[in-house]
């Protein structure tokens, strides 16, 4: 069994005493930043991206990957106990959690839905541990044309899943591409965009982008909608599901797993969705639909169980393919290149020790939460009632000054509250900033490879068609591209068939 | 800049319990207790719907597109400057070119196609709030390097937790001090990193 000899050794690498004490201060984290509403997975991490400067590669991405699925896990205590979902992929479990809520069945909900997060997380890292290393295996013979269309694809799709505008995502890609453009050509030495300024000579840093867009601009917008925290229960009794409880949302546990896994894989795809998807899949296939948003138990496995497996699978297209699937993967992406790993294809015969040990700290990271979220869920519950008028204050200060220490100069503070401001715009204009992020880390990937694929074609971009999985993937692009357009179309056409005229709610957002 | 319109209209009508509670993941002011609780979750969707900030008009919207245009334009020209070259032979131009015509292309789009949307949120009273804490943090910026990062922090603290978070005086002045002296532990005395402080 040679080929299970790097996941052991990845298993001494999570048992260091550092990086067991950084899982956990990412799961707390996560857990923390899941209840308190307002700021998401993406806005922590890129906050603290900091606090990895100074630390070793596994054992910043063992923290930020805690914080992530940390996330999953906490975001369901607000959708159950308040009917507020304290993260986007918690929003379904709000119907039929908060119901068992008022049926006094908190605790069962609670429980349920910790239990279905630790196997559907468990469940994930185990197909991650088989399918990463055959992935990466068939990656490994990518070319640069492949990297164009993987990076273009992977662009295009997380800007048209989002729940936007698609165009206005668009836009954010695209701004997120020429952003990526700034400082000196790589190829010929030339600077672009710097207007003369010294600072942007070497191109913008990825942290204050993050941190600006993702941290301060988020911010900012939770400004403006100031509230006092809810009422928190006082306590919550009787987490433990009984095993009838257990043995009606097993069946929703087991699919969540798989369907969490599946479509957390895919670009663009990931926890929301997967949540989304598996609470359809459950109402369509019980025996009495009626039961979901009465507090039916699979309402809840279900989706909590899918989500966790999302947040676990993303990271094979990161760490498999080096394309990151959703705006949070970005931010790992950038993590890593900050400490000189690339994330590709070669990351699991060349960095096994890295490779292993995340992949094996979430084994640790789950078993952690599982016992946050039964027995000490109580002291989460508490943590409802510190007030977000504090709490904003606090965060915007530990932005600033982190921004500071990433260079100790005052040029990255200043670039983390202008991309604030155009974070804050882009959220109040409807332009999302994740596709712009994505585009941004991805682009030196994008330019680079489309140059160089440019060069051995000899400059004719038919011969992306020349080699079987970039035509397949540029297919697949151009469908994707198009197919909305033309739905669109036959839409319309349609209904002035009909003699209706088609009504302008229509481009309304879905 | 954006043109900020403010509809007394919308902002008057509405009582501070009748605030939108914007997206689901934030907190209303407290739940309200004769919320009906029997929602099916399509009604519950309607109604997060329904508690969404107001939507901002054409013209905020128009104003958007337009400022995609102008970044596009913008990055059109001075690409064109740096020189196109060809396919085989790329100038450093070409690729920033490629983009930007992407980009003057979906603002075009969204100039026509998006009038209508209604996914841009209008600027009311509460954007005041923002514009506030950009005032005091663009303010901590520029007085840092000055007079070190305790007093502009501690009044950033003071004007977030009492005129934007509405804290009692109490609550503010002492969590503000334990704030700031926390910080001054972390980064100065504790990492010992190089960040301008006064004392």
């Amino acid at each position: 069994m040679d080929f299970l000899n790097p996941v052991i050794n990845g298993f001494a690498v999570v048992l260091e005493p550092t990086n067991l004490l950084y899982c956990l201060i990412g799961v707390v984290i996560g857990m923390l930043i899941g209840v308190l509403p307002g700021l998401g997975p993406a806005a922590t991490i890129a906050i603290l991206l900091p606090l990895t400067y100074n630390v070793e590669p596994v054992t910043a991405i063992i923290m930020l990957a805690g914080i992530f699925y940390g996330a999953q896990y906490g975001g369901t205590i607000t959708s159950v106990l308040l009917r507020l979902p304290g993260e986007a992929s918690s929003v379904v479990t709000v119907f039929d959690g908060y119901q068992m809520a008022k049926q006094g069945k908190a605790g069962t909900a609670l429980g349920l839905a910790s239990i279905g997060s630790f196997v559907g997380g468990t469940a994930s890292i185990i197909g991650l541990t088989f399918l990463a290393p055959v992935v990466a295996s068939f990656a490994l013979d990518f070319g640069p044309p492949e990297y164009t269309a993987l990076a273009m694809l992977g662009i295009l799709l997380v800007a048209t899943i989002s729940s936007g505008s698609k165009a206005k995502a668009l836009v954010a890609a695209a701004l997120g591409l020429l952003l990526a453009t700034v400082g000196r050509d790589i190829f010929t030495g030339e600077s672009r965009f710097t207007f003369g300024s010294l600072d942007l000579a070497d191109g913008i840093d990825f942290v204050p982008i993050a941190m600006g867009i993702f941290g301060l601009g988020e911010i900012l917008y939770n400004l403006e909608e100031r509230h006092r925290a809810a009422k928190a229960p006082s306590k919550v009794a009787n987490v433990w599901p009984s095993r009838k409880d257990l043995k009606q949302a097993s069946g929703a546990i087991g699919r969540g797993s798989v369907l969490g896994f599946f479509l957390g894989i895919l670009p663009g795809g990931g926890a929301t969705i997967a949540s989304m998807a598996s609470y359809a899949m459950e109402k369509k296939r019980a025996k009495q639909p009626e039961r979901f948003g009465k507090g039916a138990p699979e309402g809840v496995a279900g989706p909590e169980t899918a989500n966790n497996a999302a947040a676990t699978s993303s990271f094979i297209p990161l760490l498999t393919l080096g394309i990151p699937a959703n705006a949070t993967m970005a931010l790992m992406f950038g993590a890593l290149l900050i400490q000189g790993v690339t994330p590709g294809p070669q990351l699991v015969e060349q960095d096994p020790e890295l490779f292993w040990g995340v992949v094996n700290s979430m084994y640790i990271g789950n078993i952690l939460l599982l016992i946050m979220s039964l027995p000490l869920v109580g002291i989460f519950v508490k943590i409802l009632r510190v007030r977000a008028a504090i709490l904003a204050p606090v965060t915007a200060l530990i932005t600033l000054m982190g921004a500071y220490t990433i260079n100790n100069s005052m040029f990255e503070v200043s670039l983390v509250v202008v991309f604030g401001i155009v974070g804050y715009l882009m959220k109040k204009f409807g332009f999302e900033p994740g596709p712009l992020v994505l585009a941004f880390v991805l682009g030196e990937l994008l330019e680079s490879s489309m140059r160089r694929s440019l060069l051995v074609f000899g400059g004719d971009p038919m011969g992306f068609f020349g080699r079987p999985i970039s035509a397949t993937l540029i297919v697949v692009f151009v469908l994707v591209a198009v197919l909305p357009g033309v739905r669109a179309m036959l839409a319309t056409r349609k209904a002035s068939a009909a003699a209706e005229p088609a009504p302008a709610k229509i481009k309304e957002k879905v | 800049m954006i043109p900020v319109k403010e509809t007394p209209a919308a902002g008057a009508g509405r009582k501070p319990t009748e605030l939108p509670a914007g997206l689901p993941t934030r907190l209303p002011e407290e739940l309200p207790a004769d919320l009906p609780d029997d929602l099916t979750p399509e009604q519950l969707a309607a109604q997060w719907e329904e508690e969404k900030p107001p939507a901002a008009g054409p013209l905020a919207n128009a104003a958007s597109s337009l400022a995609v245009l102008g970044v596009g334009i913008g990055a059109l020209v001075l690409s064109v400057a740096m020189g196109l070259g060809t396919p085989s032979a790329p100038q450093p131009g070409l690729w920033p070119f490629i983009i930007s015509c992407v980009m003057v292309a979906l603002g075009l789009f969204q100039l026509i196609a998006g009038r209508h949307n209604r996914d841009a949120e209008k600027f009311t009273r509460m954007s005041t709030a923002p514009l506030t804490g950009l005032v005091t943090l663009a303010a901590m910026v520029a007085l840092m390097p000055l007079i070190g990062f305790e007093l502009p922090a501690l009044v950033l603290c003071i004007i977030w937790m009492r005129f934007l978070g509405g804290e009692t005086w109490r609550s503010t002045l002492l969590i503000s001090t334990i704030v700031v002296a926390a910080f001054y532990g972390i980064f100065v005395l504790a990492l010992g990193t190089s960040i301008p402080h006064l004392f």
